[in-house]
């Protein structure tokens, strides 16, 4: 007995070492005691960092929060969304119009957030439809998709959407040459036929509201991925190029042929001279413009009819070639503005061109012949330096604020940070695994936040629970505060994560949207007190004015609809307070529920098949007697004389 | 070293034991609930004492003389943002308006339009009120100090 009480207390004292050593375990490594501690927002506190992160293939935008991770939404965008009524109720519908009709599917790159003085400003954020070219812009201060626009003569539209320092404009590359205007041609007769347009969409400052501004028609390369100039090269985009070969089949094998392809350096300050200068051409094209009003709650699509183009070859000084190996992918610059970074994704080495040495050059004409008219830079006459032997497969990189880049190794599962100036290597980590993008906040910026870095991965294979054939998406995140990268974090994303935008949050909550004022709610179909809740018919066409608030709608008994009738629910959320949306939905409605935030009014269309009494009810837990939110419609044969009525509790 | 380590399992749970027992603050809590109203009618016998919790503090009164320029933007306060779950003298969603002054203090009426969610936690008669009107939560429509000062003032038109 002795003995076991002897053993109980070694055993126990044991126990409690353990536990001690846990605690006081070091700072670094990842084993090491504190790390999760590092990532872990405490339940009911804030992230110091929102990040918007590309849905990629899913068409979306997800805001999670750093350093946790946590996802907190996904605004949809360019896909349908039923959940939100995103394209399923009628005034978000015309968002999804493109030339082609109505589109319920897109593919989303490269978010990017609006800046003052080179310095992120936290108003909007810009994402990319890849697959039919179109460019969006998102409110902060809702975290809604408030416009949307096409944009002709482009296709595969890769290298977009990066902002300029002051958001003069949104500017979006191709990825595919096509026929320019499109026309009924031979594949083979690619070279020289084939062109890329780069479009510069102009940004209202005070409503945000876009104008395509003009477009150059470079030649037909493949323009992959572009950043802004910033401070001293204020004025300039810098686009990477693949496929200068200009094959148009078999590109794995046919558009690396070159050791070295290009970056573009487009002189925009130059391109705004030779629009005030009329030296541009009308060209006829179709593109639609989708605007969301804020005021009337209702999304109008508008088709354009001509745009603006710019040909290189007759306006000299407005683009310059550098010199890049190979097939470049990223194509970053750095927070002074005077390095652009060209990642050769099948060379070993970056290469860093100046753009001190890329004036001096332009300014002495040393050139390596053209490319269709444009000037070819000597390779040697504007580099500055080269990131040797970093690794394999070089992607994309971003800077801190002390003067490094960080580069993703696509191949080699790695990011590598090395100091902008002498070139060197000083740290790499592994990713886990196939690292694409990566994004400090304030990335794109003279101003970047260089706590963290996110790594976005292509693969994940064991690094989460299976869930059958398809895995999670995942991203990670790095504490870069320190001498040495550590890995904090492993969090799953929505979709395939491209790029990300990122800043602090403190840039974003003060302005948040928390209802919409009933009185400056000018929805025509807006219903704002319960004594205007009617129905009205016109012809087949059923207008149903209807209000909700915690807990019941307004009208709740609705009689003398017909077979055949189109009935419009036009739902206005009375509430006028913070985080108390409702919804609705119709039994047998072809189209998803409502989510009506407060003071908003929001539109679904039924048109009942069946003779019989339909109920419909609130989708959105909003109260305690959430579950007694309901209503009925009773529907009558089509030659029935009963006439329309309505009530709420018999009145 | 083993006679401490000891000592902190024993510490440890004589730390645990003390949370288990009732302070001073927890009776005093539980004899002040005591006294609390048990039901509405108890509890609007009481209304003069009841001035709410939140911006409005008791000394707060109202003129004899109604204000019927006021009263009139009021109405339309009202109209805009109560209606749907008052109706000015039948119980629809929440109580009637219609002489809320014979039967709740100004104070209480400009309290729980202004803070009601705190109200029907903490103010003894709008808790029962939550309890008699089916657990129906009152919205904050998020009206200013001075529009519910209007709607007060309309209610004295009813």
């Amino acid at each position: 007995m002795k003995s076991h009480i002897k053993y109980l207390t070694i055993f126990t004292i044991a126990v409690l070492m353990a536990f001690s050593c846990g605690q006081t375990g070091g700072t670094s490594g990842a084993l090491g005691g504190d790390l999760a501690s590092r990532s872990f927002v405490p339940p009911g506190e804030h992230d110091e960092f929102y990040a918007f992160i590309s849905g990629g293939f899913s068409g979306q935008l997800a805001i999670h929060g750093l350093p946790s991770g946590r996802l907190f939404k996904v605004i949809p965008v360019f896909s349908v969304d039923a959940e939100k009524a995103y394209g399923f109720n009628e005034e978000t519908k015309p968002m999804l119009e493109t030339s082609y009709g109505s589109i319920p599917w897109d593919d989303s790159h490269h978010p990017d957030l609006s800046q003052t003085n080179g310095e992120v400003d936290g108003r909007w954020c810009f994402i990319n439809a890849n697959n039919t070219p179109r460019i969006a812009r998102i409110s902060l201060s809702t975290f809604e998709t408030e416009e949307i626009i096409e944009l002709p003569n482009s296709a595969g539209n890769h290298s977009s959407s990066f902002v300029t320092e002051n958001t003069e404009y949104v500017v979006a590359g191709t990825r595919f040459g096509v026929p320019f205007p499109q026309r009924d041609i031979s594949i083979d007769d690619y070279k020289g036929n084939f062109k890329g347009a780069i479009s510069f969409i102009s940004v209202d400052q005070e409503t945000g509201r876009f104008n395509l501004e003009f477009q150059i028609m470079m030649p037909g390369f493949d323009y992959d991925l572009a950043h802004p100039g910033r401070a001293a090269s204020h004025g300039w985009m810098f686009f990477s190029t693949y496929n200068t070969e200009e094959a148009n089949t078999l590109l794995e094998v046919n558009a690396s042929q070159n050791d070295k392809d290009f970056i573009a350096a487009i002189n925009w300050k130059k391109a705004e001279e030779y629009i005030a200068q009329g030296n541009f051409t009308e060209m006829p094209s179709r593109y639609a413009h989708n605007v969301w009003d804020e005021s009337t709650q209702m999304a109008t699509s508008t088709m354009k009819t001509s745009v603006r183009v710019l040909d290189p070859e007759k306006c000299p000084g407005l683009v310059y070639f550098l010199p890049t190996p190979k097939s470049p992918h990223g194509c970053d610059v750095d927070p002074t503005g005077e390095y652009i970074i060209g990642s050769g994704k099948l060379a070993a080495a970056m290469t860093a061109h100046s753009f001190t040495k890329m004036l001096d050059a332009i300014e002495n004409e040393k050139f390596d012949g053209d490319a269709y008219g444009i000037p070819i830079i000597n390779y040697d006459d504007v580099v500055a330096g080269v990131v040797q032997q970093a690794g394999l497969g070089p992607l994309h990189t971003e800077f801190d604020d002390k003067g490094h880049g960080y580069t993703t190794f696509f191949i080699s599962s790695e990011v590598v940070k090395w100091k902008v100036g002498t070139w060197e290597v000083v740290d790499r980590q592994p990713t886990y695994y196939s690292v694409g993008h990566l994004m400090i906040p304030g990335g794109n910026s003279q101003k970047p936040f260089g706590k963290y870095v996110v790594a976005m991965n292509k693969i994940t294979k064991d690094r989460y629970l299976p869930t059958g054939p398809e895995l999670c998406q995942s991203a990670q995140l790095y504490d870069i505060s320190g001498e040495k990268m550590e890995l904090l974090l492993d969090f799953p994303t929505v979709g395939e994560p491209h790029y990300a935008a990122g800043c602090p949050a403190d840039l974003i909550k003060p302005n948040q949207m928390k209802f919409y004022p009933l009185e400056e709610n000018n929805h025509p179909y807006a219903t704002k007190t319960e004594a205007d809740a009617r129905v009205e018919r016109d012809g087949n066409e059923v207008h149903i004015y209807m209000t909700t608030i915690r807990s019941h709608f307004a009208p709740d008994n609705i009689e003398g609809i017909k077979v055949g009738d189109k009935v419009y629910f036009h739902v206005t959320n009375l509430e006028q307070d913070y985080d108390v949306p409702h919804g609705i939905s119709m039994i047998g409605a072809n189209t998803s529920e409502l989510l009506i935030m407060p003071g908003q009014t929001e539109t679904f269309v039924w048109e009942p098949k069946q003779v019989g009494v339909w109920p419909f009810y609130c989708t959105d837990f909003c109260s305690a007697l959430h579950q007694e939110m309901q209503g009925y419609v009773r529907v009558s044969p089509r030659s029935s004389n009963i006439g329309l009525s309505w009530s709420l509790d018999g009145e | 070293m083993r006679l401490n380590t000891l000592g902190l399992i024993i510490g440890v749970l004589l730390l645990f034991s003390c949370g288990g027992g009732q302070s001073k603050i927890d009776q005093i809590k539980e004899q002040s609930k005591m006294a609390e109203p048990t039901s509405l009618e108890e509890a609007e016998a009481k209304w003069k004492d009841y001035y709410g919790v939140g911006p409005i503090t008791s000394s707060f009164s109202v003129p004899d003389e109604v204000d019927q320029e006021l009263a009139a933007t009021g109405k339309q306060i009202y109209d805009l943002k109560c209606t749907a779950c008052h109706k000015a003298d039948k119980r629809f969603i929440g109580p009637a308006p219609k002489d809320i002054l014979t039967r709740r203090t100004p104070a209480w009426v400009m309290n729980m339009i202004l803070n009601p969610e705190e109200m029907v936690l903490k103010d003894p008669l709008a808790k029962q009120l939550l309890i008699a009107y089916n657990g129906s939560p009152m919205a904050n429509q998020n009206l200013t100090e001075e529009e519910a000062r209007a709607v007060l003032e309309y209610f004295r038109t009813l």
